[in-house]
């Protein structure tokens, strides 16, 4: 597959998203400036994490109206699979790709630590490969990670099978211990109606080795890779 | 015309100074040329008091790549055709005025002494010093100082993965802020500072430039002030914007490895600002250069050509361009939505000239402007050391069997001893997928990207070692540095150093810089860690009381394959667990200096050793032991003492121990004493068969003349007992993470 990440002003993910894609998995990517408008000789698109435009703005709100970022809308639009990480997540909000807002964290300060997030139901490309109930170990590192909506939008996303993953302790239970950043019920990561498009706070392209602390990061992007397999198979 | 005594009181030039500096020049300077020469000639800039001291370190060897000063910062080379690029830098007085800002720029001026080399930077760490947290200044400070590195450094990409955080009386008010950074360049793509080449083009890239952080060279950095006014000095602490430095670091790094030569220098703007960086430049170049001040873009109206020479605004860069690559090295800055203004050009001369719109207003030759007056003074032994060191910590009654456990407790929750993750995890130390050992261990592990290679890096320092012993204090914190490193199985190649102390006009307080730097110079000559960068911050005292004398070390360390880095923990049940180094059994002089006597009993005093020669031994002996794959951990004993160490190895585990060993002499310095020169491992559990790893551990010991001495093993559950330590790794845990 061929991996756009797109590179804003101030983001930082990109490098680490690029070294898992290309260097551990293999797969073609270019790190695209924002300025870039055409995203036609893409299958995905990442938005990956950092401070776009320092996040002096609220998070992402600067991002959103980046050139490239119609390019991105056209391209979710068209049912091609897009992920927002982390600054990318609020990015994704901002442009209203996805509902909800990510507010400071409930400790009022930065988190960086390893979290365990549970595979929920609902149906993406993003993670049809891994079961439901399934717990991953990946980072976080956000200070504002607090994913916020009102309650008719948070009881739509879970009536709908929107919530993809949430944080949970090592055994896979939902507790308010396990909640980094004080996210309503736990959620860590949504999809779009549609499904194709993801946002989520933890950092999957951290998460891509052993050396580094594990890799079941890696079950996202290979979930995509796989759904691609079968889609050129079919 | 007699100058003034306000002037010279501006700039920080002492009036004998300025007489030497009027006879130099044969004339008087003007006002513009009176500020530039005076931050020029400060401590700071140049380092006047300490330049002579700083010739004793070892500074050369055959993987040093920079002469030490020459550059913005130290380069190692690490083989493949990649090298270190390594410098700790000291923000110590604007951190105490203004804690957000004076850390977040402190970090910033010291990326840019890595990137500014052609480097990428990918580790930052921080050894940061302050008094107790009960009193509410102190708390302000230290939560201001941790906020502005998580918020600088965190939005730069850049994982902070390391550093220190020390609490003592001695820092009241006067925190100390050390920041040091790492990068990774091409050894063949690495850059200079340098300005040559007649015709070639100063840009100035970057933000632009205004009113704040004047005076910060001299005024802030390079003498005491009474603390009534840091209030008014608060305008002298710059204000950082971590977001032009992240896009100025890749536009720089971008230049650097693609288009190097395009350039024959490249710059950052620290310190005293435009004037030192372009006076710096032709003094390493051997020119000249015609400054035209009105090109300087400026955030405000009105700037006397006094106030752009010397502001300290933060995310600049100058880049000396060859003449014909102006326009593309402008079109590169310019993709990354950055001003990048010509505002001079280098000259065959030996002077810098500054000129607005035309006119002339100041001439500075470059030789007299970096070549202060240098001060080598006779220090005197400070008085007090003779009744601290003659305190015998064996008069104090010993610790019972019964108290042990309590005072282990009590020191694993003590603020210096305790864990530090509420801070670490303020901070990113993951970005860029690196990250092989985190914060928390003995030394950061970090991968070099693209190899197999790994670098461990840590800082270290006792102020109150050398505050008791300066030469025995500086060696220790080399060595302690040292065995940090080797404890994850690197190799010690080289260390960068900051000196933080008080008043150097003080003979006392010159004794103990020069003891201190000694010291240093002893210990990296006996490990064969040559000093590759550093940077000196005196003056740092409150209430005319000088801070303890603390040289912080920043040492690097190798390792070939970074997938066999060791860990602090102890890992799996079963593994036998040894002592290597000094002994279990400990005179009380050990407590000299301890933790244990300062939260005990109140006192820093006594007397503090090492044998570096044993230091070195005792490395040499981990090295091979881990080369041969004898280990399953590594941790250095430190503070706290063998009782802490054994304490922290199941902390951090998450594993169960059983000491079986007998505690033979005193309990209190068995346990709790600091004897340098020790490091506890752990073998798998198969060691004690026919030819395991437990023999061929104790035949190495014996080659390298190392004690070895074995002191349990690794137990599943929860159970921690040592000598008459009884207690589980829960309540262990609890008390270490009690600072949170």
């Amino acid at each position: 597959m061929r991996f756009a990440i797109i590179r804003f002003p101030g983001t930082w993910s990109d490098r680490d998203t690029y070294h898992v894609l290309h260097n551990v998995l293999e797969q073609q990517a270019d790190i695209l400036w924002h300025r870039e408008t055409d995203l036609s000789n893409y299958d995905a698109v990442v938005l990956p994490g950092g401070f776009s435009y320092g996040d002096y703005l609220r998070c992402g709100a600067i991002a959103r109206f980046s050139p490239v970022m119609d390019a991105v809308v056209d391209f979710a639009e068209a049912g091609k699979p897009v992920i927002g990480i982390c600054n990318g997540f609020q990015v994704l909000c901002e442009s209203h790709l996805l509902p909800g807002a990510l507010i400071r964290n409930q400790s009022l300060q930065f988190r960086c630590q390893w979290t365990y997030l549970r595979r929920e139901g609902g149906s993406t490309p993003w993670a049809d490969g891994i079961p439901d109930g399934t717990v991953l170990h990946v980072p976080i590192s956000h200070g504002e990670g607090n994913y916020f909506a009102d309650p008719d939008t948070l009881n739509e996303l879970e009536l709908r099978g929107r919530v993809v993953f949430r944080y949970c302790d090592a055994a896979g239970e939902v507790t308010p211990a396990a909640n980094p950043n004080g996210s309503a019920r736990n959620i860590a990561g949504i999809i779009n109606a549609r499904g194709n498009v993801l946002g989520m706070m933890p950092h999957p392209e951290r998460a891509g080795e052993q050396l580094v602390g594990g890799a079941d990061g890696n079950r996202i992007w290979e979930s995509l890779l796989r759904q691609a397999t079968t889609i050129l198979a079919g | 015309m007699p100058v003034d005594q306000a002037a010279l009181d501006a700039v920080a030039l002492r009036r004998d100074e300025y007489e030497l500096l009027v006879q130099q020049l044969g004339r008087e300077p003007n006002e513009v040329e009176l500020g530039m020469f005076g931050s020029l000639w400060s401590e700071h800039c140049g380092y006047k008091n300490s330049k002579p001291l700083l010739k004793l370190f070892p500074s050369s060897g055959d993987q040093i790549l920079t002469k030490v000063g020459a550059e913005n910062a130290g380069a190692i080379d690490i083989g493949g055709g990649l090298c270190v690029v390594m410098k700790v830098e000291s923000h110590n007085h604007p951190s105490a005025i203004e804690p957000y800002q004076g850390a977040a720029t402190g970090v910033g001026g010291i990326v840019r002494d890595i990137f500014a080399m052609g480097a990428y930077p990918i580790a930052i760490l921080d050894s940061l010093r302050f008094g107790p947290l009960d009193d509410p200044q102190n708390r302000y400070l230290f939560e201001g100082v941790v906020g502005g590195i998580g918020g600088y450094g965190n939005c730069l990409g850049i994982p902070t993965v390391g550093g220190e955080v020390v609490f003592s009386p001695a820092y009241n008010g006067n925190p100390l802020v050390n920041a040091m950074c790492v990068g990774i360049a091409e050894t063949a793509k690495l850059l200079s500072a340098k300005a040559h080449g007649e015709g070639n083009v100063f840009l100035l890239v970057g933000s632009d430039t205004g009113r704040d952080g004047i005076h910060g060279a001299s005024g802030l950095a390079s003498r005491t002030d009474p603390e009534a006014r840091f209030e008014e000095m608060r305008p002298a602490v710059q204000v950082g914007n971590p977001f032009m430095e992240k896009l100025l670091m890749e536009a720089c790094y971008e230049l650097a490895s693609e288009h190097g030569d395009w350039i024959v220098g490249l710059q950052d703007l620290g310190a005293a600002g435009l004037t030192s960086s372009v006076v710096e430049c032709c003094a390493k170049g051997g020119s000249g250069a015609i400054l035209d001040l009105e090109n300087v873009p400026r955030r405000e109206q009105g700037m006397t050509p006094y106030e752009v020479m010397l502001s300290e605004s933060q995310e600049r860069m100058l880049v000396i361009a060859k003449n014909e690559h102006v326009a593309e090295v402008t079109a590169l800055f310019q993709h990354w939505e950055l001003h990048c203004e010509p505002i001079g050009v280098v000259t065959a001369g030996t002077e810098v000239v500054i000129r607005e719109h035309g006119v002339d207003v100041a001439h500075v030759p470059v030789g007299i402007a970096t070549e202060p007056p240098q001060y080598r003074r006779q220090g005197v032994r400070p008085a007090e050391l003779m009744a601290l060191n003659a305190f015998d910590p064996g008069r104090l009654p010993d610790v019972t069997h019964g108290e042990a456990t309590g005072v282990l407790l009590k020191l694993l929750s003590r603020p210096n001893i305790a864990s530090k993750r509420g801070v670490f995890r303020q901070y990113d130390h993951q970005v860029l997928n690196n990250t092989v050992i985190p914060p928390g261990g003995d030394a950061a592990v970090l991968r070099v990207p693209g190899t197999d290679k790994g670098i461990a890096v840590s800082t270290d320092c006792s102020g109150r070692l050398c505050y008791l012993d300066p030469y025995a204090g500086g060696a220790i914190a080399v060595a302690e540095a040292a065995r940090n490193v080797v404890c994850t199985g690197a190799t010690p190649v080289a260390v960068t150093d900051c000196l933080n102390f008080g008043n150097p006009e003080k003979l006392d307080v010159y004794y103990t810089l020069e003891h201190a730097v000694r010291g240093i110079a002893e210990a990296c000559l006996q490990f064969d860690t040559p000093v590759v960068s550093g940077n000196v911050s005196l003056y740092n005292e409150t209430a005319g009381r000088p801070i303890y004398p603390t040289p912080v070390i920043g040492l690097l360390g190798i390792l070939e394959d970074v997938s066999k880095a060791l860990r602090a923990g102890f890992d799996g049940a079963g593994c036998q667990v040894y002592l290597l180094g000094a002994g279990l059994e400990q005179p009380a002089a050990t407590l000299g200096g301890s933790e244990y006597l300062e939260a005990l009993h109140g006192v820093v005093a006594g007397i503090p050793t090492v044998d570096l020669a044993a230091e070195k031994r005792l490395q040499q002996l981990v090295l091979r032991a881990h080369a041969e794959g004898l280990l399953v951990n590594a941790h250095d004993c430190s503070d706290g003492g063998l009782a802490v160490t054994l304490a922290e190895c199941s902390i951090l585990g998450d594993q169960g121990f059983e000491g079986d060993a007998d505690l033979a002499g005193r309990l209190d310095s068995a346990l709790f004493g600091e004897a340098q020169g020790r490091i506890v491992v752990s073998l798998p559990d198969d060691s004690f068969r026919q030819g395991g790893g437990a023999a061929r551990l104790h035949d190495l010991g014996n080659e390298l003349g190392v004690p070895v001495v074995r002191l349990g093993k690794t137990v599943p559950g929860d159970t921690f007992s040592f000598g008459p330590l009884r207690t589980s790794v829960t309540a262990l845990r609890d008390a270490h993470e009690s600072l949170l």
